[in-house]
């Protein structure tokens, strides 16, 4: 009998044992705190193999090269910089123009990308096949091909300097790029500003008592209307009540060049036009799908209330639409970003262009190497929170 | 998904472990056959292929007399195009065995990259070319000027030090290729190219209407340029210094690829020695070759003066005159320790 229980008791042991090892969540917990110890050992092999090379090779490593002086000019930056700049202030000025054409680009795509998405929808047929022309052509050629169709089939083949082109408002396109006259602002014009952003502020508030005022009353009110008079009246008014204290800086002929003004030189140009409109043909396709996707129920019933067209796209289409539309766009800004990288195609000094130069210059392959991923990993991550938190303002709410 | 992961993992780990290029780079250049030279992708004169598609120039000829040395057989180099951005990572992570690429000879490349110079096959400085028709004499004239210039070089340096202390403002126009820069500046986008004095001969015969353009007169910088090979391995940087100089001391024995048969024999003792005929040598076992190593450079490569007279001389479309290049016995400045 004891000899019995003794034996029933160790097989029960050894069967709590052997589910141990067959429990799925202890299996699960096993495995994945392996794979993390294989990850950090992985992590920590090639960091200890690369520090060992680099000293092996005397080759210097650490990012204290970036408090040195950089010593190369950079033909277009946005914050003071000169050759006796440090290193540091270099790769900020590369972010800044990295970041200039990503979101100058964004603005420009998504603008593009859903006029041509909505022509290729129009009733019309020369319009609708003008469109998938565009989207046909551009989304079919890598887009290097499209930065160098614009650099060196469209701006360099422009007039000389010293036969500009003769545009409005006194500005001029030739080879060089584009002189517009320059902005110099005088005493008080900060005001011009703080006037603009309080037509922002004043318009949300604005837009929101409306909403509600419609939500409660059902009466509409012209939002857009009084938005714009106030984003842009208000500082027409502060330029004005100040005296005029903005003067402009024409470009003028020069010996070489035109001087003074400002300029948009062809590598920006090109890189900017070129990111735009191939990154739209994507935003074309995806915005067609997204309205597309909405079901015909949806307009139908619409109708059968009475809207107009113009409100059914605006207040039933579209909604509905966005939250097919927002997450692949998300990818494409994505995209449009990382391929700025190609600036280094046209000679724009962007992160890539200048990281490429400080590697050469200083050596530091692995360092700068390093930094490129922080930066682009940086602007894409907040890109995507960004999108992220406005995917989930649009997405439906459930009540 | 899990063993995936975990076996990418393993195998990833594995990789990290291997180690980079091994310090014995002349054991390794043996076992491979072949001694890879980074070069550039197309210069005139220095590295360019010609209408065969064979590599020819200066730099070229350097790496096959250093085939010549270990195998004594100059088509045993490869060469790798690399722009001026991709050099040194390529010889720093052993891509190539030697950097024979018009390269500038500077402290910082010498220490903090981790490279030894310590030969100059061409002296040169730093110019610019513009165009005839803007009537400009004196680089002091450029100011405002748009000037297109490659990236990662000394060149982009020096411009930028030349015009600060010359309070001069320009624009610059920086490119990752060679080729790209020099077109920009050929439609017009600059007003000036510059890199060095060489290097602008040999682009101007690639422009559209190469006498519309001049070089002026300014030489802004020395450009000392000379092969590059990584730290820590002295014999191999004996071997790649002593193929340059064993080409210098045949031009002034007088040893040219016609006569170095007959001179083997016949010269006197201080050729013998160097061609690997006296009697008992150890001069080319003691640098890790064999006895004929000169020999062979000078039979099938030629000296410094044919090398130079055939890529780059004043009968090539070139025209460059041996100037500073010139030997020390002339008034120029190569001048090789003896081989004794």
């Amino acid at each position: 009998m004891a000899g019995m229980a003794l034996n029933s008791e160790t097989s029960d042991t050894k069967k709590r044992a052997s589910s141990l090892i067959n429990d799925p969540k202890v299996r699960g917990i096993f495995y994945q705190v392996l794979t993390l110890a294989l990850l950090v050992l992985f992590v920590w092999t090639v960091t200890q193999n690369t520090i060992h090379n680099l000293q092996k090779a005397n080759i210097a490593s650490g990012f204290g090269f970036l408090q040195g002086r950089a010593g190369f000019d950079i033909g277009q930056s946005l914050i003071a910089y000169t050759s006796d700049s440090t290193y540091g202030r270099a790769l900020l000025v590369g972010i800044l123009n990295t970041l200039q054409v990503a979101v100058l680009g964004i603005i420009t795509a998504s603008i593009i990308g859903f006029i041509v998405g909505i022509a290729r929808l129009s009733q019309n047929w020369l319009i609708a096949k003008l469109a998938q022309v565009y989207v046909e052509f551009f989304r079919n050629i890598p887009p290097l091909l499209v930065i160098l169709f614009w650099y060196k089939g469209v701006i360099a083949v422009l007039p000389q300097a010293r036969e500009s082109l003769n545009l409005p408002f006194q500005s001029y396109l030739n080879n060089r790029g584009l002189f517009v006259p320059k902005p110099i602002f005088g005493d008080g014009a900060w005001a011009i500003a703080v006037a603009f952003l309080i037509g922002i502020v004043a318009t949300v508030f604005v837009a929101r008592w409306a909403k509600k005022r419609q939500m409660l009353t059902g009466k509409p009110f012209h939002t857009v209307w009084t938005g714009l008079a106030l984003i842009i009246g208000l500082p027409i008014l502060t330029f004005l009540a100040l005296g005029a204290p903005i003067t402009f800086d024409f470009p003028v002929a020069g010996r070489f060049n035109l001087t003074g003004g400002s300029v948009l030189g062809p590598e920006f140009i090109s890189l900017y036009l070129a990111l735009s409109f191939y990154t739209a043909s994507f935003i074309a396709e995806i915005v067609r799908s997204g309205i597309k996707a909405v079901p015909k129920g949806q307009t139908e019933a619409a109708n059968a209330l009475g809207l107009r067209s113009n409100a059914i796209t605006r207040l039933i289409v579209l909604p509905q639409a966005l939250r097919i539309i927002i997450p692949p766009l998300t990818s494409q800004y994505l995209n449009l970003t990382k391929n700025s990288s190609l600036a280094v195609a046209c000679g724009f000094a962007d992160i890539y262009a200048i990281g490429g130069t400080m590697l050469n210059q200083t050596g530091q392959a692995v360092e700068i190497v390093a930094l490129f991923l922080v930066v682009y990993l940086s602007i894409s991550i907040t890109t995507a929170i960004f999108m992220n938190w406005f995917n989930a303002k649009m997405a439906l709410v459930e009540r | 998904m899990k063993k995936t992961i975990l076996s990418a993992a393993i195998g990833a780990a594995a990789l990290g472990l291997a180690s980079a290029a091994s310090a014995a780079t002349l054991d390794d250049v043996k076992a491979k056959g072949v001694v890879t030279c980074g070069v550039s992708a197309g210069i005139p004169g220095f590295s360019n292929p010609d209408d065969k598609g064979e590599w020819t120039g200066i730099d070229v000829d350097y790496c096959r007399g250093i085939a010549a040395a270990v195998f004594g057989d100059p088509t045993k180099a490869k060469f790798v195009a690399l722009s001026s951005k991709d050099r040194f990572p390529a010889l720093q992570s052993g891509e190539v065995d030697v950097l024979t690429r018009n390269t500038t000879w500077t402290i910082s490349r010498d220490t903090s990259l981790g490279f030894n110079f310590r030969t100059v096959n061409y002296y040169d400085g730093q110019g610019f070319i513009v165009k005839k028709s803007l009537n400009v004499k004196s680089a002091l004239e450029l100011s405002g000027a748009a000037v297109c210039v490659q990236t990662g070089t000394t060149t982009e340096l020096n411009l930028a030090d030349y015009f600060k202390s010359n309070n001069l403002q320009y624009n610059p126009v920086v490119f990752e290729k060679e080729a790209d820069a020099t077109t920009a500046y050929d439609s017009g986008r600059c007003d000036v190219y510059t890199t060095d004095q060489s290097g602008l001969y040999a682009i101007r015969l690639k422009m559209k209407n190469p006498d519309e353009n001049m070089v002026l007169p300014e030489v802004i910088s020395k450009e000392p340029l000379g092969p590059a090979v990584r730290q820590g391995d002295d014999k191999w940087f004996d071997i790649v210094s002593w193929v340059h100089y064993a080409m210098v001391n045949a031009e002034e024995l007088g040893i040219t690829s016609k006569n170095v048969d007959e001179l083997k024999t016949s010269g006197g003792p201080d050729v013998k020695r160097m061609l690997g005929s006296e009697e008992g040598s150890k001069i080319g076992t003691d640098l890790g070759l064999t006895n004929d190593w000169a020999y062979n450079i000078v039979k099938l490569v030629g000296n410094y003066g044919e090398v130079f007279d055939r890529t780059v001389g004043p009968n090539t479309p070139l025209k460059i005159e041996r100037g500073l290049n010139a030997l020390w016995t002339k008034g120029g400045l190569q001048y090789a320790p003896p081989i004794r």
